[in-house]
């Protein structure tokens, strides 16, 4: 009896493995496969134009700490995070305005949603139209106002270049965010609502002391993605400023010059790969970091 | 959906938002200026593309002095003109859209079944391993996965190469095994003592109940696919074969001599997109939270 189970399971096996074939084989190939080599990359010196790669030990690390460009480029992308408690803020307002059913709320939550299915690339091509120096509407609707005088530099100066590509990642997630609160607001038990205002409790105090404290997990999510996101922003910085400003470019682009810009002199997969790994380490403690916020706070709150 | 009458949070809305019926009716212009004011600034970035793709002559910040101001000549130039290439980057961007959903639904719905269905041994493993791939960022394999696509298996310049890796979505496993496990095991059950397999099981009882599922997973994969740009970016080299997104940053790099142009081809990269959100947005707004796990 035992005997006959044990081969029920030991086929079921062979065909569960058979259905699952495709999505491991192509995640080992070409996931697992790279991560791992990613890792081994980083203790090497491997150009693109030979397969040979030499082992240098923690050469490529060493040579990191001392790289200005590295440690520009790491500040920006830590900077960066900043977009994450504006996205949460703006994507939680938006949520409360089209929470209720009010007539035309579908409308504009799909209107709002748009920025989230258009092409990075795209919404790039259209916030340079918008902040172009020279012909931008902002800059051209300024000075019509007689604001400003002189244009003001968006796509070059330094801080308002990181300004300008951080308010197109903004801009660009809030729909999908929002999506997830308006979920996470319409499961707040209505129970508890109505008791609050039996005890005639003020909206901004229902929102407070009722609403927040369910929305904990779901704030925790956008802001385990959205920096996740923030993090390996590349398309609207690529399309922005094609790296014309050096000193306003992040991690994540500067592993992109790295390892596949060819008007860069130095050109090399190893130490791309070992700052690649830097940023994987600052990914995963900011992942376990809000991990662990979510917990204080939903013990606070219990 | 809940019928607009029955739902208590607008109740609720009208007792918390004020004392007075007048206070509720300020408060709900407020509410929807509010509304109209974000509209404006998610909506206007595309409307100012649009408007700068139709203004043929005069200064773009001057009221244009005749309807001739305006036309759809940008285009058709630029989806005609052989050199804007945008004609056959839009094929393109189609071909790998549809494959790539295709193949990433496909392989989604298999993989989800024993998931959900079969006791295996490995199961817990094998679930694990799947959602450990969600955590790596891109960036952090892109230069292994580059030198492995493009050299060790030759497919530079391939749409396999561009499709091929991003085919098994943890995002659409995990979607459809959710889906699996909302449907009664009796079915299987049943259409196991009828002497139906595993496999039969799969496609002819599972496979036509998560239409909704394999839905929602097609429609996110389709604007994963016709949005990716680092990766085709990286693969394709010969123009020919570039996807839309690709094509449009060479036209924005390249010395375009009319903006409207460059605004033209912007236009027509994302129409399709937004049109296909339009219509399902049932789908886009509502399947998302299913993703989302309640912690």
């Amino acid at each position: 009896m035992k005997n006959s189970l044990l081969k029920r399971k030991l086929k079921t096996t062979s065909i569960a493995y058979l259905f699952l074939a495709p999505a491991i084989l192509i995640m080992a190939i070409f996931v697992m496969y790279p991560v791992l080599q990613g890792f081994w990359l980083s203790f090497y010196q491997c150009d693109p134009y030979s397969s040979e790669a030499t082992f240098i030990g923690w050469d490529n690390y060493r040579q990191l700490i001392a790289d200005p460009q590295f440690r520009i480029t790491l500040c920006n992308s830590i900077l960066y995070l900043i977009v994450v408690p504006i996205i949460i803020i703006l994507s939680l307002g938006m949520a409360v305005l089209v929470e209720p059913l009010l007539p035309g709320v579908n409308f504009f939550r799909a209107a709002w949603y748009i920025p989230v299915v258009t092409t990075m690339v795209v919404v790039g091509v259209s916030f340079r139209f918008i902040f172009s120096e020279d012909d931008g509407l902002i800059n051209e609707v300024l000075k019509y106002m007689g604001i400003i005088q002189q244009s003001i530099p968006w796509m070059t100066e330094k801080w308002l270049v990181l300004i300008t590509v951080m308010v197109v990642t903004i801009w660009k997630g809030l729909g999908y965010y929002m999506v997830a609160f308006i979920a996470a607001l319409r499961a707040v038990p209505i129970e508890q609502i109505e008791a609050a205002i039996v005890d005639g409790a003020k909206p901004w105090s229902i929102f407070r002391n009722v609403k927040l404290p369910n929305l904990w997990p779901t704030i925790t999510l956008v802001a385990i993605l959205s920096s996740i996101g923030a993090l390996q922003a590349f398309d609207e910085i690529y399309v922005l400023t094609r790296g014309a400003v050096p000193e306003a470019t992040t991690l994540v682009y500067y592993i992109y010059e790295m390892g596949f810009d060819a008007s860069q002199s130095s050109y090399e997969y190893g130490y791309a790969s070992a700052m690649a790994v830097v940023l994987f380490f600052i990914v995963l403690a900011f992942t376990a970091l809000n991990l662990w916020t979510m917990r204080k706070g939903g013990w606070s709150n219990d | 959906m809940t019928n607009k009458q029955q739902d208590p949070r607008m109740y609720l809305m009208r007792i918390t938002d004020s004392s007075s019926p007048q206070m509720h009716k300020l408060m709900l212009v407020l509410r929807y200026l509010l509304m109209i004011f974000v509209t404006a600034i998610m909506v206007g970035p595309f409307l100012w593309l649009a408007y700068l793709s139709v203004r043929m002559t005069g200064n773009i910040y001057t009221w244009p002095e005749a309807w001739s101001d305006f036309s759809l000549r940008s285009y058709l130039f630029v989806w005609n003109t052989p050199e804007m290439n945008i004609k056959p980057a839009f094929i393109n961007s189609v071909v790998v859209a549809i494959v790539s959903v295709a193949t990433t639904v496909l392989v989604a719905s298999l993989a989800a079944y024993p998931l959900a269905r079969l006791e295996f041994f490995g199961k817990r493993i094998v679930f694990m391993f799947i959602l450990c791939t969600l955590m790596v960022p891109f960036q952090l394999y892109m230069i292994p996965l580059f030198r492995l696509v493009t050299q060790d298996l030759r497919l530079a310049n391939t749409y396999t190469g561009v499709i091929l890796p991003f085919v098994a979505s943890v995002f659409g496993i995990y979607l459809i095994k959710q889906f699996y496990e909302t449907i009664p095991v009796d079915l299987d059950e049943a259409a196991r003592v009828d002497g139906a397999g595993e496999f039969r099981l799969w496609w002819q009882i599972l496979l036509p109940m998560t239409k909704p599922a394999m839905g929602t997973l097609a429609i996110f994969s389709f604007v994963g696919s016709w949005s990716n740009f680092l990766w085709p970016l990286l693969v394709l080299q010969a123009d020919e074969k570039m996807t839309l997104p690709v094509q449009i940053v060479q036209l924005s790099g390249a010395f375009v001599d009319r903006i409207s142009y460059l605004a033209a081809g912007s236009v027509i990269a994302i129409v399709p997109v937004i049109l296909f959100f339009l219509f399902l947005q049932k789908w886009f707004l509502g399947g998302l939270t299913l993703g989302s796990v309640k912690g």
